[in-house]
């Protein structure tokens, strides 16, 4: 197990660099000038155009802008996006929506998914499984967007059960609404996985011994089938939440929560190319360490992984 | 008992037999008997087309999705009306005789403009899936086969593009194009996309690898490249055919949200599903049919290729065709 975690963290370094560079480069190779931009229509004295190449770095090689990047982040300092304001404050007010946002939609797809996924998988080719099955079809098919605009006109415009718009603290419970609607399409596959996962376990030997043994069929599903059937799950769901962080762009832009995809969102329509490289770093940085976990954790799971 | 059954112990147990011996009708070798060995060998493909023809879910899909080919083709068959033409004084109006689906905000047919949509999706899909599994096809195939430090540079490279998920990778690499055609969207999709595909070429390479057949080519004094292409790659296919047709859909879905952010294809230029329910969201509260068909259309295509992806995958693993 300490091979596995050893190799693992460090197969992670490499991940790292490659991953902040390539989004380093993505924004700072592109073209469109900065200092151009934040002039607008007048042109800006040399003196103090130079001066702001110099204090953002623009003057010095890619390599070296991204270096100096790359110490910043370690040391927790992300620079000032062009408007002057330090980009760690811009994230430091719009994560905590963000992360409140992402957890509710995993604690959504992870009851729900979970639930309707051992009830399908136990009724396999029953009512109930078809339905959701055709059901949760469709809910991958139809882009989150337009979930998105039907749920608010439907329950926020024409019911008015909730608000249409979050807030600008954003709670918890104005949230739940639009978590829902983020984790719709990982429920989805949430309960496809699970619901495959346990009709496949059931027809294990272990499981037939257990029911063979006379343990009752409450206690064969809870403790034989669906611990087996829950490995592939909580690895889905572990790798979920960074990409859920990622794509809560869309939820954010619709419901007006202003949290990191909002930022980023803006960010990117301004042109502000160190808020852009800040947030994306941190979401992937995220998304990095989120996955190294769940590989430690699948390898706690299933003993198996730990010697492939 | 019935008199078949009797006949068959009359026949059977005969005092000089020591054993019971079944009827070949009565043993599973009667299939194997059965099989007519004239017929030309089918293999995994003949095998899998003949599972998939009797599959509703198939059938269903592969239709929509021809229909779809044909109108991306040829809009001009299906809606008479030029989706550029547009008459203000028709501004949301509702639907009227040649005009089934009415009018958007700037008064345009929506009913043509969602038939000639369907070109700018369908192409955009094609395009990156092609694009897609040309590269990661290549890399994964690469990787796998010769395996050693070449096979761990290009797992790292993977890991490095894997880990930048894809909306926030395109999201930022569009800014970068001031011309944003179906070319650029395809690309920038692809330049990320391909990783997922690479990781399942690379498995199903290496499990192909040691098959008694690539070995007897080997001996046979074949060149490795050869190995590679004729024996390796066609046999390791199908996973990333199952995935191709899944991502397809996925990555229609993906173009239709970086239009529908603004940042995708140009609305000047071209005429898309995505940008379609942009505009649409400006007037949703009042007159929700204007988003209703466009993504209507984009959701029926995105779960076609899903549902076409999924028979796909059942006919071609084994493993679940069973059940």
């Amino acid at each position: 197990m300490r091979w596995y975690v050893g190799r693992r963290v460090l197969q992670m370094i490499p991940v790292f660099f490659g991953a902040t560079l390539l989004v380093y480069a993505l924004v700072f190779l592109l073209p469109g000038d900065p200092i151009a931009a934040l002039s607008g229509q007048r042109q800006l004295p040399p003196g103090i155009e130079a001066q702001l190449r110099h204090q953002y770095h623009l003057d010095q090689s890619f390599i070296v802008q991204y270096l100096i990047y790359l110490k910043g982040i370690v040391t927790g300092d992300f620079g000032t996006s062009y408007s002057g304001r330090p980009v760690s404050e811009v994230m430091a007010q719009a994560f905590p929506v963000t992360i409140r946002l992402a957890l509710l939609a995993l604690l959504f797809e992870a009851v729900f998914g979970i639930g309707a996924g051992l009830i399908a998988g136990l009724r396999r080719g029953g009512f109930f499984d078809a339905t959701l099955l055709v059901a949760s079809l469709i809910v991958i098919a139809v882009p989150i967007f337009v979930i998105g605009f039907v749920v608010q006109i439907v329950f926020g415009v024409k019911l008015g059960w909730i608000n249409p718009t979050v807030g600008p603290e954003a709670n918890w419970s104005e949230l739940v609404v639009p978590a829902l609607v983020l984790g719709s399409i990982s429920f989805a596959y949430v309960l496809r996985l699970t619901r495959d996962s346990v009709s496949e376990n059931l027809s294990a030997d272990w499981v037939r011994t257990a029911t063979a043994k006379g343990l009752s069929r409450r206690k064969v599903v809870t403790t034989h089938v669906l611990r087996n059937s829950l490995i592939p799950v909580v690895t889905f769901l572990g790798a979920d939440l960074g990409a859920l962080m990622g794509g809560a762009i869309i939820t954010e832009g619709i419901f007006n929560i202003p949290g990191v995809g909002h930022a980023l969102y803006q960010a990117i329509i301004r042109g502000e190319g160190p808020t852009v490289v800040s947030i994306v770093t941190v979401l992937v940085i995220i998304y990095i360490i989120t996955s190294l976990l769940v590989d430690l954790l699948y390898a706690v799971l299933d003993p198996r992984i730990r010697y492939v | 008992m019935s008199e078949s059954a009797l006949r068959a112990e009359q026949t059977h147990f005969r005092a000089d037999q020591a054993h019971y011996v079944a009827d070949l009708e009565e043993t599973p070798l009667a299939t194997t008997d059965q099989v007519d060995e004239s017929a030309a060998p089918g293999g995994l493909w003949l095998e899998a087309w003949r599972t998939l023809r009797k599959r509703p879910l198939f059938i269903v899909s592969s239709l929509i999705i021809l229909f779809l080919i044909v109108v991306a083709l040829f809009p001009d068959l299906f809606a008479s009306q030029d989706p550029r033409h547009c008459v203000l004084s028709n501004s949301l109006g509702g639907s009227t005789s040649g005009h089934p689906f009415g009018f958007d905000l700037q008064g345009c047919d929506i009913y043509s403009r969602v038939v000639h949509g369907a070109r700018a999706s369908v192409s955009v899909g094609v395009l990156t899936t092609s694009l897609v599994v040309l590269i990661g096809g290549a890399i994964g195939a690469v990787a796998g086969f010769f395996g050693g430090m070449l096979d761990s540079v290009l797992a790292r490279i993977t890991d490095i593009f894997f880990s930048i998920p894809l909306l926030l990778a395109s999201i930022t690499c569009m800014q970068a194009f001031p011309d944003k055609t179906v070319t650029v969207v395809a690309l920038v999709i692809a330049a990320f996309g391909w990783p997922q595909v690479a990781r399942i070429m690379r498995g199903s390479v290496i499990s192909v690898r040691s098959a008694e057949y690539v070995t007897a080519a080997t001996a046979l004094g074949a060149s490795r490249t050869k190995v590679l292409l004729r024996h390796v790659l066609p046999n390791a296919i199908p996973p990333v055919i199952v995935i191709a047709t899944v991502s397809l859909g996925a990555f229609i879905a993906l173009e239709a949200t970086l239009s529908f952010l603004g940042i995708g294809l140009n609305p000047a230029t071209t005429v898309s599903w995505g940008g379609d329910i942009n505009t649409a969201q400006n007037v949703l509260r009042s007159n929700p049919s204007v988003l209703l068909y466009p993504a209507a259309a984009l959701s029926i295509t995105v779960l076609s290729f899903i549902m076409l992806g999924d028979a796909v995958r059942e006919a071609l693993d084994p493993k679940s065709r069973k059940r």
